[in-house]
Parts: structure tokens; C-alpha cells; sequence
């Protein structure tokens, strides 16, 4: 019986969470869509400031991850595709997954290591120190102030982010394909382009932006939350990663499956 | 200097009205039933020992904690009762300076200043970058808008969240503990301030404090929160001639019982305490 209980009240809190987490997604909306009308605009420079940060910044790092992921689905593709003699199939194989899958997902787990993590520290920390308190008393919302930047930044740039991700892995699986499959880059490129179709692109673009969702609402929710005390930003930081990088995976899963059996893709 | 209200008319409306004010944390309630009335232009001091209640009681006048029970009364509107809309507009009226500051760490002083204006406001940039300088020198900090709070000492982080209190122009201004962590020197400049607030702009004034010298410096009247409830409330010299044992207790900084000695610890176990069977009661 206690088993049972126990599973009912884990359901409970996880519905609870994600109750949370739609709510928190709700507020920032409505004050980046509504908030306008009201006279209340969104602010764009704390939105841009916040993209720079979680967007260009991230590029470097990005970059390099995902062109040596390129590189590594290039080596493991070709290892399957060689005993067929199917060399030139790399680019395809790169190309899809990449675009498809990989860059999206790349890029999320490099955001959250980056600005999950960051937004639940830099709103935790603003708690434990009566900010947010300071910011309810001087009657300034703190879903307008704080988080519905962070969503709209999250928003935007993880699919410029994840298009970048996909050219650089390509531009990695180029590596192998001309050192070692008989490509010329140009080759390799047009292979890749040739092997793409839009919707390859379209819905990895569109998991990014769930993706970016995802990120930001726990991020802020966990730093909302936390309690009194500097050790509780630490835990709540820790949380946001392992329930973001958690999360994205399931949004990944559930969206991946929508467009399977939606399209027959 | 002299603590006897001069402006008390009976007729004036109370700036703050409190009426059987309850707060709980889940199941435990921590205040029991708060009255008091704050007149306009008046500073309240509001004392307590750690665990009394008096920072929940600050933070549910200011609308960051919810009531469970009662009314809280600010210009005649209830703030418990209001809607979002309500409670900003009240917000308006009012400022809060936190125990550390709370000073956005990524703003200058200055912006951090100019934050109320910029959100609540139209005024012109330069219009408000005018008020700034003016809400600093206000607190003695003119000159320091580019500064980062970091970069500012404990005392200085008050004062400029003062002057961002101040920014508004509030009629209202709630202290809590405005000389905790502060030497003695610094702590009076704060009590300066706030007697200067009340003089020269007649601002209705709370202060959450558990100074003794200082509430009795600045405070036309006082509260004193004892266990979620009010165990007394009167002028400064009405307190000091009270003869109510707690309130002796606190003034006179008699420790609690439980570090006298073995046998009184063992005598307050066993006997009842007149403050524990109150509370008893009255949770039924």
C-alpha cells in the first residue's frame, strides 16, 4: 500500500511541477504578448542584452562542440556504411541527423550548461537577497522584469543557435568526407544540401524553439524557488540543469513522435 | 529631543488600520490576531525579539505575505482584498527598505535609483536623471550614481536604498531592521535620516527594529510583538513605565529563563507559562 501511496504522491509533485512550469510559461507570455496593450511593454533592451548573452556568446563553445560532433557521426556512420561501399552515403547520414536531431538537442544541452543554470543562479540569487521582494514592493512585476526577457531571448535564439549548429556539423562531417570518402568540399556540401528536405529543417528548428521553452521556464522557476540561504542557489542551479537537460529529452521524444506519426516522416 | 507627537488630530483618518490581523506559514500561524492604527505622519516602531513575528508582520504590510485573516487597511484600502492592479497602485504610494539593501547587484546606483521612475513614470531621461541626484544627496551619497552596489560599504548599500525608496515620493516608508550590521556611528546617521524624513516631509513612518536605543530615538510610538501576538502598545515613555512583565523583560534585556539555571529550567517545564497557555487557547 505504501508503495502505492508513494507512487501517487511522486505523480502528484511531478504534475504539480509542470503545473508550475505551464503557469510561470503563461505569466512570461502574457506579458511579453498582452503586457503591451496594456501600456506595459516588454522590455526589448533587458530581451536583447539577455540574447547576446545566451545566444552570441555561446557561438565559440558551440561551434566547436558541434563541428566535432559532425565529425564523430561522420566516423561512425562511415564505419557502418564502408563495408557496403556506400562511402558517399556520409553526407546524407551527417546531413539528417544532424539537422533533424543532434543540433537541436547539442545546442539545448549547451544552452542549459551555459544560461539554464546561469538564470536559476542569477534569480536565485536575487531572492535570497530581497530583490525579487524589492522589485514586488516598488510594484514592478517580476515575471515582466526578469523572466519574460529570458523566455523571449530563449525564444529567439535557439533556432538561430541550432542553425548554426547543423552548418557546423556539417561543415565537421565535411572534414572526414573530404579527408577520407573522396569528397570534394563542394561535393560534400551539395551532398549535403541535396540530401535535406525542408522539413528536416522546419522541425528540428521548431523542437529548438520548444527546447528554448523548456530551458527558460525551468531555469526561472527554479531560481524563484529558492529558499532562504546562499547553499539553496546552489541546489537550485544544480536542479535546473538535471531538469532541463531531463525535460528537453522528454519534449524531444514526445515532439519526434508527434511528427513520426503526424507526417510519416 | 523630543518623541511626543505634536501633529495628532482625532478626526484624521489612520494612514494604516489593522484589524485582527492573522498570518500563517501552512498549518502554523504565526501572528494571532494583530490590531493596531498608524496615523499619518506618525513613526510606528515596531520591536520583537528573534521569532516574534515582526518580519512577517512588515512583509504582509508591504503585500509580500498573504493573510490568512482580517484586514490591512492603507489609505482606506484593504490590501489583502485587492487585486493585482490594486495592490500596484497602493505599492505606489509606499516604500520599503530592505534589512541588506536589496540593491540590483547588475545596475549602478544610480540606475537602480531611477528603476521606480523609468517603470512608473513618463518622465523625460534627463528630468529623472535630476531626481537621482537629488533622491542621493538626500541620503549624503551625491556623487556615487556610477557606482556599483558592490563596490559600496554596508552602510552606504542602505542609503542608497533609501534614496530608491525614496524615488517615488511615498507616503509611507517601512524600515525593517534599518541598523542591523551597521557600527553604532553609521546606525545613528541612518536614525538621522529617518528623523529627518519625518520632519522635514511628514512621511507616515515603520520601522521593524530590535535596537533598543535607536526605536526610543525615533519612534512617536511603539509595538511590541511578542510570540505572534501584541503585548504592548504606547509611546516611548508609556513603555518605559509599564510594568508588564514581559515588557520589562524585553526593555530591562533580561534573558529568557532557560539559561538561569537547572532548577529554574526544570521549574518552567513543569509549571505554566501565562504567554504558552494564551496561545493555547486561543488556537483552541
Amino acid at each position: 500500500m505504501e508503495f502505492v501511496t508513494q507512487i501517487g504522491e511522486s505523480t502528484l509533485n511531478s504534475l504539480g511541477y509542470l503545473g508550475s512550469l505551464v503557469s510561470l510559461g503563461g505569466r512570461a507570455a502574457y506579458y511579453t504578448v498582452a503586457g503591451p496593450l496594456q501600456g506595459k511593454p516588454v522590455l526589448l533592451k533587458r530581451a536583447i542584452s539577455q540574447a547576446m548573452e545566451c545566444g552570441v556568446r555561446a557561438l565559440p563553445i558551440l561551434s566547436l562542440i558541434t563541428f566535432f560532433i559532425g565529425l564523430i557521426l561522420a566516423l561512425q556512420a562511415a564505419y557502418e556504411l564502408r563495408r557496403f561501399g556506400a562511402m558517399s552515403a556520409v553526407a546524407t547520414a551527417v546531413a539528417i541527423s544532424m539537422s533533424r536531431e543532434l543540433g537541436p538537442l547539442v545546442t539545448a544541452i549547451v544552452v542549459i550548461g551555459r544560461s539554464g543554470s546561469a538564470f536559476a543562479a542569477e534569480i536565485g540569487t536575487m531572492k535570497v537577497s530581497e530583490e525579487i521582494d524589492a522589485l514586488e514592493t516598488m510594484a514592478i512585476s517580476p515575471i515582466r522584469f526578469l523572466v519574460a526577457p529570458k523566455f523571449l531571448a530563449m525564444m529567439l535564439m535557439l533556432p538561430c543557435l541550432t542553425i548554426w549548429a547543423n552548418t557546423m556539423g556539417i561543415l565537421g562531417g565535411a572534414l572526414f568526407g573530404v579527408a577520407k570518402a573522396d569528397f570534394t568540399f563542394a561535393r560534400y556540401i551539395r551532398a549535403s544540401i541535396d540530401s535535406l528536405f525542408l522539413h528536416d529543417i522546419t522541425t528540428g528548428l521548431l523542437k529548438s524553439v520548444m527546447f528554448g521553452i523548456t530551458i527558460a521556464a525551468v531555469g526561472c522557476l527554479e531560481g524563484l524557488s529558492t529558499g532562504a540561504g546562499a547553499e539553496q542557489v546552489g541546489r537550485s542551479t544544480t536542479r535546473a540543469v538535471v531538469m532541463s537537460i531531463f525535460l528537453v529529452i522528454v519534449v524531444d521524444l514526445f515532439f519526434t513522435a508527434l511528427f513520426f506519426f503526424a507526417g510519416n516522416q | 529631543m523630543s518623541t511626543t507627537p505634536s501633529f495628532e488630530s482625532p478626526q484624521s483618518e489612520p494612514a494604516i488600520s489593522v484589524h485582527d490581523l492573522r498570518v500563517s506559514y501552512g498549518e502554523r500561524e504565526v501572528l494571532h490576531g494583530i490590531n493596531f492604527d498608524v496615523l499619518p505622519g506618525e513613526t510606528l516602531v515596531i520591536l520583537g525579539g528573534s521569532g516574534s513575528g515582526k518580519s512577517t508582520l512588515l512583509r504582509t504590510l508591504v503585500g509580500l505575505e498573504k493573510p490568512s485573516a482580517g484586514e490591512i487597511l492603507i489609505k482606506g484600502q484593504d490590501l489583502a482584498k485587492a487585486s493585482s492592479s490594486q495592490l500596484d497602485e497602493i505599492r505606489k504610494k509606499i516604500g520599503m527598505s530592505f534589512q541588506g539593501g536589496a540593491l540590483f547587484g547588475s545596475m549602478t546606483v544610480g540606475e537602480n535609483v531611477a528603476l521606480p521612475l523609468r517603470e512608473h513614470t513618463h518622465l523625460e531621461e534627463s528630468t529623472i536623471e535630476i531626481i537621482v541626484r537629488l533622491k542621493l544627496e538626500q541620503v549624503g551619497l551625491e556623487g556615487f550614481e556610477y557606482y556599483m552596489p558592490s563596490q559600496l560599504s554596508g552602510g552606504m548599500k542602505k542609503r542608497a536604498a533609501l534614496a530608491r525608496a525614496l524615488a517615488m515620493d511615498p507616503e509611507i516608508m517601512f524600515f525593517d531592521e534599518p541598523s542591523a550590521g551597521l557600527d553604532p556611528i553609521i546606525a545613528a546617521g541612518i536614525d538621522e535620516l529617518i528623523l529627518h524624513l519625518k520632519r522635514a516631509f511628514r512621511i507616515t513612518i515603520i520601522v521593524v527594529t530590535h535596537e533598543l536605543a535607536s526605536a526610543f530615538l525615533i519612534a512617536d510610538r511603539m509595538l511590541l510583538i511578542d510570540r505572534g501576538n501584541v503585548l504592548a502598545l504606547g509611546t516611548p515613555q508609556e513603555m518605559r513605565s509599564s510594568t508588564q512583565p514581559r515588557v520589562r523583560q524585553f526593555l530591562d534585556r533580561v534573558p529568557e529563563p532557560e539559561i538561569a539555571g537547572e532548577l529554574d529550567y526544570l521549574q518552567m517545564l513543569t509549571a505554566e507559562r501565562p504567554s504558552s497557555k494564551r496561545t493555547a487557547e486561543e488556537r483552541g
